[in-house]
């Protein structure tokens, strides 16, 4: 009975797939909010991976607490390090969305200006010239693409959040 | 002596602290980071010396290795250790000029003081640690130090563009954490051990199947981090909007660590070279992709960012061949690319002082209003494209040697690729230079004069880098024998399991085979 003695709950097996498959849906969200959720998923996720990877849960992490099969206090020590990783950096993007929002009233990730004002300037076939007017309109429309992640249509709402 | 190999982790971390007491006082922050980066240096000099005689291990808190966190020092490392710190340094001393000169003309990219000096030191710290960690989860640590304190970095100030960038750096190298994280999950499920030198005689006894998919996880991680095509996407987008000196050690460290850690592995870890020829399509795909990326930017920093996608492909490159020549060269090119791309980036920080932008629709005529500026641009340019003389050419020949001597066509495509590469890089570099230093300005360029405090070690930069190229015997040799002890394995296994199974320091009941007692679901796992 060596195997099923380390053979990890079938429960933690499938509670890891659904925070992983979540999580992995919402890292490909545009909102910064939705990424942070997602982040948060997927770390815990993987820290429960962790412990399925030390083997069977129940038995105790310490040598001579009983006669029975100690568990093994590694992948413990482990997860106690990611948790603490994962949240220090769930307050960093936290502050990253405020802040998002403090500037543009929304915390959405942005395309990238330049590869939209390279694109443009390739089509006009004058990437080598020194005129420069694709650029303003590129900032504009980048900063136009948006996710419909509001019900609410977006002029008004925005204004209502300043 | 093996006392100073956690110095470089643990002196810049004290020190960090320090600096973070000293808030207030920016002079004095400035002394204390400078001091810890100097003492960094010079242990990892003697390092250097010392890891020749062969690697100096230390297991952390008198644990013996398998049970404790072994550090070890190896020649790879010791010389990653020493040109990291060397650029660290010389990065420190230019931001402490450009502090002092950003105070006077107080423009709105200035840095908040306080945070800079303390975050600058832990990012030391963890590009250190990752350096010389003989563990694999405590090479997740320092990528985790190393990534806290870029994340600040590179959002310095919270500027409306540095946000835009920074959220795609944070959240792609989230990503690339977890699925490290991940990977090191399944190794220690498969293996019971993260031990480098434990892992590296126990992972090549797993199926081949379960081998392959470890590795496959730890690659796709590291990938991320290195920028290696397709995972690259994010490098141009995110470091250009840096302040210059932040970018510049981005530029140079960042990236390499990633290198390294791919390195270490694929040689400690998974030598039986599964993967190689897929490697070689991927560095062929990196260095092309991305020099056609560079080709078509008009900015300065931008380009920079996609030659240093492409250069990333050469070590690829040298790291998929796995021979001895192939190994040694990528050492070489490591060492030589982490100095020239710093120093370029740091010398474009200053075109950007002096002519107010790094657009290059918008510079002009630049050699004739600073012509020092225009040299000390010139010859770090020449060598990342790898013009004879200097060091990007021996790197990129021993390079191309190893292709050929590979002899399948695969090889030789990647050659092919390889000296394409280099030719545009020429031609990307040699527009960029003809439109900011030779053509003359659409409109006039701002009247500022660069200061000696930023001039100065930006210079030492491009000396340093030169002096790789005089200095290209010795350190060849060198590389050469980092590469053979990285290829024959034993050196790093014998250093940290000295009886080969436990390391030197205490450790309770030292069983014979098998420490992880219920992990492993293999065969072996010998629970009552």
């Amino acid at each position: 009975m060596i195997v099923s003695d380390n053979t990890p709950s079938m429960v933690l097996v499938v509670v890891m797939g659904a925070l992983i498959a979540t999580g992995v849906y919402l890292l490909l969200e545009r909102s910064l909010t939705r990424v942070l959720i997602g982040v948060a998923l997927v770390g815990n996720g993987v820290n429960l991976l962790i412990l399925i990877a030390g083997g069977a849960a129940g038995a105790p992490p310490l040598i001579g607490s009983s006669d029975e099969a100690m568990s093994d206090p590694l992948p413990q020590a482990l997860v106690l390090t990611a948790i603490v990783i994962t949240l220090g950096f769930t307050a960093f993007i936290l502050a990253m969305a405020y802040r998002s929002w403090q500037l543009h009233g929304h915390d959405e990730v942005q395309d990238d200006v330049e590869d939209r004002r390279i694109a443009r300037r390739a089509e006009q076939g004058e990437l080598d010239t020194r005129s420069d007017e694709a650029t303003a309109n590129a900032a504009l429309e980048a900063a136009q693409v948006r996710d419909e992640t509001e019900d609410v249509p977006d002029a008004t709402s925005k204004e209502g959040h300043r | 002596m093996s006392w100073l190999v956690p110095l470089p982790v643990v002196v810049p971390l004290i020190c960090a602290g320090l600096a973070l007491t000293q808030a207030r006082r920016p002079r004095v922050q400035a002394v204390i980071s400078l001091a810890a980066l100097s003492v960094v240096l010079t242990v990892a000099v003697v390092l250097l010396f010392q890891a020749d005689a062969g690697p100096l291990v230390v297991n952390v808190g008198g644990w013996a290795a398998p049970v404790g966190i072994a550090l070890v020092v190896d020649r790879l490392a010791a010389l990653m250790l020493v040109v990291s710190s060397i650029v660290l340094l010389g990065v420190l001393a230019y931001s402490v000029g450009q502090r002092a000169s950003d105070v006077e003309s107080s423009d709105d990219e200035q840095t908040p003081v306080s945070v800079f000096h303390p975050t600058y030191l832990v990012l030391a710290a963890g590009v250190a640690n990752a350096f010389v960690s003989g563990d694999l989860f405590n090479i997740y640590v320092a990528f985790e130090i190393v990534l806290g304190a870029s994340f600040v970095l590179i959002t310095l100030g919270a500027t409306s563009d540095r946000i835009r960038a920074g959220t795609i750096y944070v959240i792609v190298s989230l990503l690339s954490s977890v699925l490290f994280l991940i990977a090191i999950a399944l190794i220690y499920a498969a293996t019971g051990t993260l031990n480098l030198a434990q892992l590296g005689q126990r992972l090549p006894e797993l199926p081949e199947g379960t081998q392959l998919a470890l590795q496959v996880m730890l690659l796709l991680g590291f990938a991320i981090k290195a920028a290696i095509f397709p995972l690259s996407a994010w490098l141009p987008d995110s470091y250009p909007t840096a302040p210059a000196p932040v970018t510049a050690v981005f530029a140079g460290l960042l990236t390499k660590v990633g290198v390294y850690a791919i390195i270490r592995t694929q040689t400690l870890l998974f030598p039986n070279g599964a993967l190689d020829d897929v490697l070689l399509v991927i560095a062929l795909l990196t260095m092309v992709v991305g020099i056609l990326g560079a080709v078509a930017q008009d900015d300065l920093k931008r380009l920079l960012s996609f030659t240093l996608v492409s250069h990333i492909g050469y070590m690829i490159f040298g790291i998929a061949v796995a021979s001895q020549v192939g190994m040694a060269a990528t050492i070489f090119y490591v060492a030589h690319h982490i100095t020239v791309q710093t120093a370029l980036f740091l010398v474009t920080g200053l075109i950007e002082q002096r002519g107010g932008t790094t657009s290059l629709a918008k510079l002009g005529g630049l050699a004739k209003l600073a012509p020092a500026l225009a040299i000390i641009f010139f010859v770090p340019a020449m060598n990342l494209a790898g013009i004879p003389p200097l060091s990007g050419f021996l790197g990129k020949v021993g390079l191309l040697q190893a292709g050929i001597d590979l002899g399948t066509p695969l090889g030789y495509a990647v050659v092919i690729a390889g000296l394409a590469t280099s030719l545009l890089t020429l031609y990307a570099i040699i527009k960029a230079w003809n439109k900011a230093f030779w053509q003359t300005a659409p409109s006039e360029l701002p009247k500022v004069r660069t200061p000696r405090s930023m001039f100065g070690p930006a210079a030492a930069l491009v000396v340093a880098s030169c002096a790789i190229t005089f200095l290209a015997g010795p350190l060849y040799r060198y590389a050469d024998d980092a590469a053979t002890d990285l290829r024959a394995r034993s050196p790093y296994i014998d250093a940290v399991l000295v009886d080969g199974v436990r390391g030197d320091g205490q450790s309770t009941e030292a069983e014979p085979t098998d420490d992880a007692t219920t992990t492993a679901p293999e065969p072996g796992g010998e629970d009552e």
